[in-house]
């Protein structure tokens, strides 16, 4: 019993120690998932997309960056909480 | 007249929603996967002008999804399959075909005639166009996109709204359309859809259209995420910068600068022992002196960026290649050691975007 407790403790301090992206067509396919999580290692979105970049080597695609749902013309100066999510946008081009 | 009952039922749409459709001018931009989606419904629903504008002629591998043609409408043009298939759906509709394609000459005259846009093109580069001539002329356009198995909508300038400028700042060419990338007839249909809906609801004045919301549907998931985005106040699109940005496209060369911020093929048309040696992702090689015979490696439909050791070589190398057909062609000015110039400064700094 207590070392359930203990378990849940642990998946309840990783949880919120957590950030989400989301990733959208192309990107999608390089990144190989639509959604994951991913540590908060930094509070400031430009560090985490980096991060992004620098994981998946994105710098050839031309992107546009959400922070929950509200799409944002520039990554300097802004904050990431936890349980934010990030979205990874590239423009479409078929039709 | 009966046809109408069923939607004229809707207390949004109604006898008032209905004459607004009858009087209404729609000019759908590209017959393929989207605009076969998209026209059939705009025509059934009696929207009484449709304006069709494409070059193409129908080909063997556009049936599967652009579903207005038939086996016998093979190298036909598709503004005139359409016309006459949609004549036959609803003879009341007026449509208007322009067997071209949209470009700067065209573009602003054409929009201005109609009152609404919708963008069912496969580029890019036109959707650009597209955007500041709507800008232009004050018309909003309904923007629809694919790739693979999702689709992105929006609604740009309406009642002067964000544009697609707000949302994807500058030209992002490495993108691939259906041809390179595979679509399904379903995702097109589906996406077209609700391209087409936007269009009833903003002619109806029902509902709220996509403005300022870029709808992403993916449809092997059914999931759907709409994300907000602001109008980029800073962002001035009037004559002058149509005319600028457009005339420029006329000239065949760029700046060193201007082909690096876009992810164009680049082409080095100099021999391989010539310094300084140039490396990008987007770069190819292919010598002035075998060009001709390496022509099979380039592909017409890429936007291609020629350059040599100082400008003089890459200008014979486009001609050569306009000669051949190839049609999205520039050449840099000041060649090889300018663009090492830029790449040298550019290495200290790491940056996004």
């Amino acid at each position: 019993m207590k070392k359930l407790k203990q378990v849940q403790l642990d998946d309840n301090q990783k949880k919120e120690n957590m950030i989400n992206i989301k990733y959208f067509g192309a990107i999608a396919e390089v990144t190989n998932c639509s959604s994951e999580n991913i540590k908060k290692s930094s509070s400031s979105l430009n560090d985490i997309i980096q991060e992004i970049y620098s994981k998946y080597d994105l710098k050839h695609i031309p992107l546009k960056f959400a922070l929950n749902q509200k799409i944002i013309e520039t990554t300097e100066g802004i904050d990431v909480n936890i349980n934010d999510e990030i979205a990874v946008l590239p423009p479409f081009a078929g039709g | 007249m009966n046809r109408y009952s069923r939607q004229k039922k809707l207390h949004q749409i109604g006898d008032a929603g209905q004459e607004k459709l009858k009087n209404a001018r729609v000019l759908v931009i590209g017959a393929g996967g989207l605009g076969c989606a998209v026209l059939p419904y705009l025509a059934s629903a009696g929207i009484g002008t449709l304006g069709i504008i494409d070059g193409d002629k129908v080909e063997e591998t556009n049936l599967h999804r652009q579903v207005l043609y038939t086996e016998r409408s093979l190298k036909a043009f598709k503004v005139e399959e359409a016309r006459d298939r949609l004549e036959a759906m609803n003879s009341s509709v007026e449509i208007e075909i322009y067997r071209e394609f949209l470009n700067d000459r065209n573009a602003y005259e054409i929009i201005s005639a109609y009152d609404l846009v919708v963008d069912a093109t496969d580029s890019i580069s036109i959707r650009y166009l597209i955007n500041d001539a709507c800008v232009i002329a004050g018309k909003a356009f309904v923007y629809a996109s694919v790739f693979k198995f999702e689709g992105q909508v929006s609604v740009f300038n309406y009642r002067n709204g964000p544009t697609y400028r707000c949302l994807f700042g500058g030209k992002g060419q490495a993108v691939q359309n259906c041809e390179e990338a595979g679509v399904m007839g379903t995702t097109v249909g589906l996406i077209g859809m609700l391209q087409a809906n936007e269009v009833i609801k903003i002619i109806t004045g029902t509902g709220e259209p996509l403005s300022g919301k870029l709808l992403v549907y993916d449809t092997l998931k059914n999931n759907q995420h709409i994300f907000s985005f602001k109008k980029n106040k800073q962002l001035k699109i009037d004559e002058e910068f149509f005319r600028d940005h457009y005339q420029k496209e006329d000239l065949p060369e760029i700046t060193p600068a201007e082909a690096l911020k876009s992810k164009h093929i680049l082409v080095d048309v100099r021999e391989l022992h010539e310094m300084p040696q140039i490396e990008l992702n987007n770069l190819v090689r292919l010598p002035l002196s075998e060009l001709e015979e390496n022509i099979h490696l380039l592909n017409k439909k890429d936007e291609i960026r020629l350059f040599c050791q100082s400008g003089i070589r890459s200008l014979k190398a486009l001609k050569i290649l306009k000669n051949k057909g190839f049609q999205n062609l520039k050449s840099i000015r000041g060649g090889a050691r300018e663009i090492s110039k830029i790449l040298n400064d550019e290495k200290e700094e790491e940056y996004i975007h």
